[in-house]
């Protein structure tokens, strides 16, 4: 196998007059978790299924293993596997009936399919939901069981479509700790979230907004290379101080958490800390403190709208 | 190899899905039993017993002799009485009565001057003198209770003297082959088998892949190596039984209640039944491909049925309808089955009679196959 699992140059899908993916360039390295982040509408969905070739693209080249779609599209689908972002299995058929009926679309023996759904029924804890029906079952359940169908035939890449959407938090830490157990079997995993812990799991990430690339690469980079640091600050009046600031040119954006106001000041200013101290503005402020910053800091500077903010 | 297997696959899945969906599972077998059991006893060509009011002017014995000659015959039955004219023509207007019958006051006179009655002494010929002996006013919008009365016209008269008739020898000698009492329901039975099929067949295929795009399984299932061609086919295999379930529901109880019986081969009949349905599945599955949501799978089913009752033969005999019309029959697959499974069971043909028809349905099953399996992409562009 090659180094790159995916590579994608100038992918470009148009739906008459907006494009929903533009001049995507993407390159996922094989057996890795690659994340793409972005908010509803960014145009996620539309690159998976390019990469999966379910959509053509309008524009640019795409090579997924090895082989370049949309012509080879048939060849790519029994190395893949493909959870879609809607629960997509039928609902009147149990656990059993629907990861039987996968296995029998991908041919698997009668002996062999047996082992693997009892081994995938054991390795996502379903097997005292056998005999339900995939309709009756909750959320996380049914992930579970989505993932279960789409990694049946062992495939070697794996799109996974907001898996997490319907998901509670202890059912989304399992689900990653699955996640990373696949990875390290070496399959290679390409996962869309609109959540950034979830995002900040992933080996690399890229950052999708308006159907644009607008960053990308290992999540701990992208925060230190982010240009922008970040100043929590205490102070009476929040809300007067938090529109106050955000008029100012050097502040990138600034996001009220509880009774502390999350800033990010452009990394021009030399001293961050200094300089929000030095402001008219701020001299109300009983504590000044530079923090990490956090995916969502990346992303609110990527995508240049603090969108809590306004 | 893999490709068998994949459509057992759907077939399996397809069947366990059935026998979930009570409602439908319930509908294979209710559609025929209910509708035939319905049309076999409503529909009748026969008719008897219209309601008719009489308007007896002359009220003498002869009249009423004359009321009950025709009441004997079970065409009409007189269920009102009226003392003038525009009083049955009222109810003509309102529906109480289909006709009335006018008897006039010299009604006496008229039959005595009648040819047919003979009393006459020269017996005359004359407009002037010879004059119809009563009148029926008859509602005329509905053809068929108009042809009805419109027969009682030559009704002979010998028997107001309960003389016997005259022995007339007919122009023609009419031999009735095949359906010798005249009984609508042996020509109504084996048509309904086409109807019924077209409905459920079209209804059941082009739900089919609709309702997978509905609840978002296409998503899935066009991300899998299935062929569109092993999804189209493990769509309709299955129906096929269902369809031939229904064929034996209807002709069996077409055969124990209505006496409907089955002279053709079933071997024949399993033949042209098995091409009509594929030909049905096939094109349930061209409108599956065609409609983005059940409610449209289910209009353009529609659009297909009614001219398959209405113009298949049916309803009314292929040979009465304009050549436009029979043009637009040829098409339908109804129309074709409709021949050939009257042949097959009433008239004992065999499949080589009948082979222009299935020529047809197989044309037709081959052509919505392909004109599916291409519409069909596994792509959501």
């Amino acid at each position: 196998m090659t180094q790159w699992a995916i590579e994608a140059t100038a992918l470009t899908r148009r739906f008459g007059e907006l494009a929903a993916v533009s001049s995507l360039d993407l390159q996922v390295p094989s057996g890795s978790i690659y994340g793409f982040l972005g908010p509803n509408g960014s145009g996620k969905t539309t690159a998976i299924r390019m990469l999966t070739g379910l959509l053509k693209p309008s524009d640019g080249h795409v090579s997924v293993l090895g082989l370049s779609l949309p012509q080879e599209a048939e060849a790519l689908k029994r190395q893949i596997g493909y959870m879609t972002q809607r629960f997509s299995l039928y609902e009147d058929l149990t656990v059993w009936e629907n990861l039987q009926f996968v296995a029998r679309i991908y041919s698997l023996g009668f002996r062999e399919a047996r082992k693997r759904i009892q081994q995938l029924l054991s390795t996502y804890g379903l097997e005292a939901l056998a005999r339900q029906r995939a309709g009756s079952m909750s959320g996380g359940q049914r992930q579970r069981l989505a993932l279960a169908a789409a990694t049946l035939h062992n495939p070697s890449l794996l799109f996974l479509d907001e898996p997490t959407s319907a998901v509670d938090p202890q059912n989304r830490r399992d689900f990653w700790e699955q996640l990373f157990d696949l990875c390290d079997r070496g399959t290679t995993i390409l996962v869309s979230t609109h959540y950034m812990d979830e995002a900040e799991r992933c080996h690399r990430l890229a950052i999708l907004d308006s159907g644009q690339k607008r960053a990308d690469g290992p999540p701990e980079v992208l925060m230190a290379t982010m240009g922008a640091r970040v100043v929590e600050l205490e102070a009476p009046d929040l809300r007067q101080l938090k529109q106050d600031l955000l008029g100012l040119p050097e502040v990138v954006s600034a996001a009220q958490l509880g009774a502390r106001l999350r800033v990010l000041v452009d990394d021009r200013v030399e001293r961050p800390q200094q300089w929000l101290a030095g402001l008219p503005q701020a001299r109300m402020a009983t504590s000044l403190e530079a923090v990490r910053p956090s995916l969502e800091d990346v992303f609110v500077t990527c995508t240049g709208a603090a969108r809590e903010g306004q | 190899m893999n490709g068998l297997r994949r459509i057992l696959a759907i077939i399996a899945k397809e069947l366990t899905q059935l026998r979930r969906d009570r409602m439908t599972f319930g509908m294979v077998v209710m559609i025929p039993l209910i509708q035939l059991l319905l049309f076999g006893f409503a529909i009748n060509t026969n008719i008897r017993h219209i309601p008719v009011a009489v308007v007896d002017q002359s009220n003498s014995g002869l009249s009423r002799v004359l009321m009950q000659t025709i009441a004997a015959t079970q065409v009409v039955e007189f269920t009102e009485r009226y003392a003038t004219p525009q009083e049955a023509e009222a109810a003509i207007v309102d529906a109480t009565v289909r006709a009335a019958l006018i008897i006039p006051a010299d009604l006496s006179e008229r039959v005595a001057r009648h040819p047919a009655v003979g009393l006459g002494s020269p017996p005359s010929t004359d407009q002037e003198t010879s004059r119809p002996v009563a009148q029926w006013v008859v509602d005329g919008s509905d053809t068929m209770i108009a042809a009805a009365i419109k027969g009682l016209r030559a009704m002979p008269l010998q028997e107001l003297f309960r003389q016997p008739a005259n022995r007339n020898v007919p122009t023609f000698e009419v031999a009735l082959y095949f359906n010798p009492e005249q009984r609508t329901v042996v020509n109504i039975v084996p048509g309904l088998v086409g109807i019924i099929l077209t409905m459920t067949m079209i209804m059941f295929t082009s739900a089919a892949i609709v309702r997978e795009r509905e609840r978002g399984n296409m998503e899935m299932l066009i991300n899998t190596p299935v062929r569109p061609m092993e999804l189209m086919l493990g769509k309709i295999i299955p129906y096929v039984f269902i369809g031939f379930v229904q064929v034996s529901i209807i002709l069996g109880l077409g055969y124990w209640v209505f006496q409907v019986p089955v002279v053709g081969g079933l071997g024949h009949l399993a033949a042209i039944t098995g091409l009509f349905i594929a030909a049905s599945l096939s094109l349930g599955l061209v409108i599956s491909t065609l409609a983005s949501n059940q409610l449209q799978a289910m209009q353009m089913t529609v659009f297909v049925l009614m001219p398959s009752i209405l113009l298949s033969g049916f309803m009314f005999p292929y040979e009465g309808m304009p050549e436009l019309a029979q043009h637009i029959a040829e098409v339908l697959p109804a129309t074709h089955f409709m021949r050939a499974v009257r042949g097959v069971v009433l008239r004992d043909a065999s499949l080589a009679d009948m082979s222009d028809d299935a020529f047809w349905l197989l044309g037709f099953t081959v052509l919505g196959l392909v004109l599916a399996s291409l519409r069909f992409k596994k792509r959501l562009d």
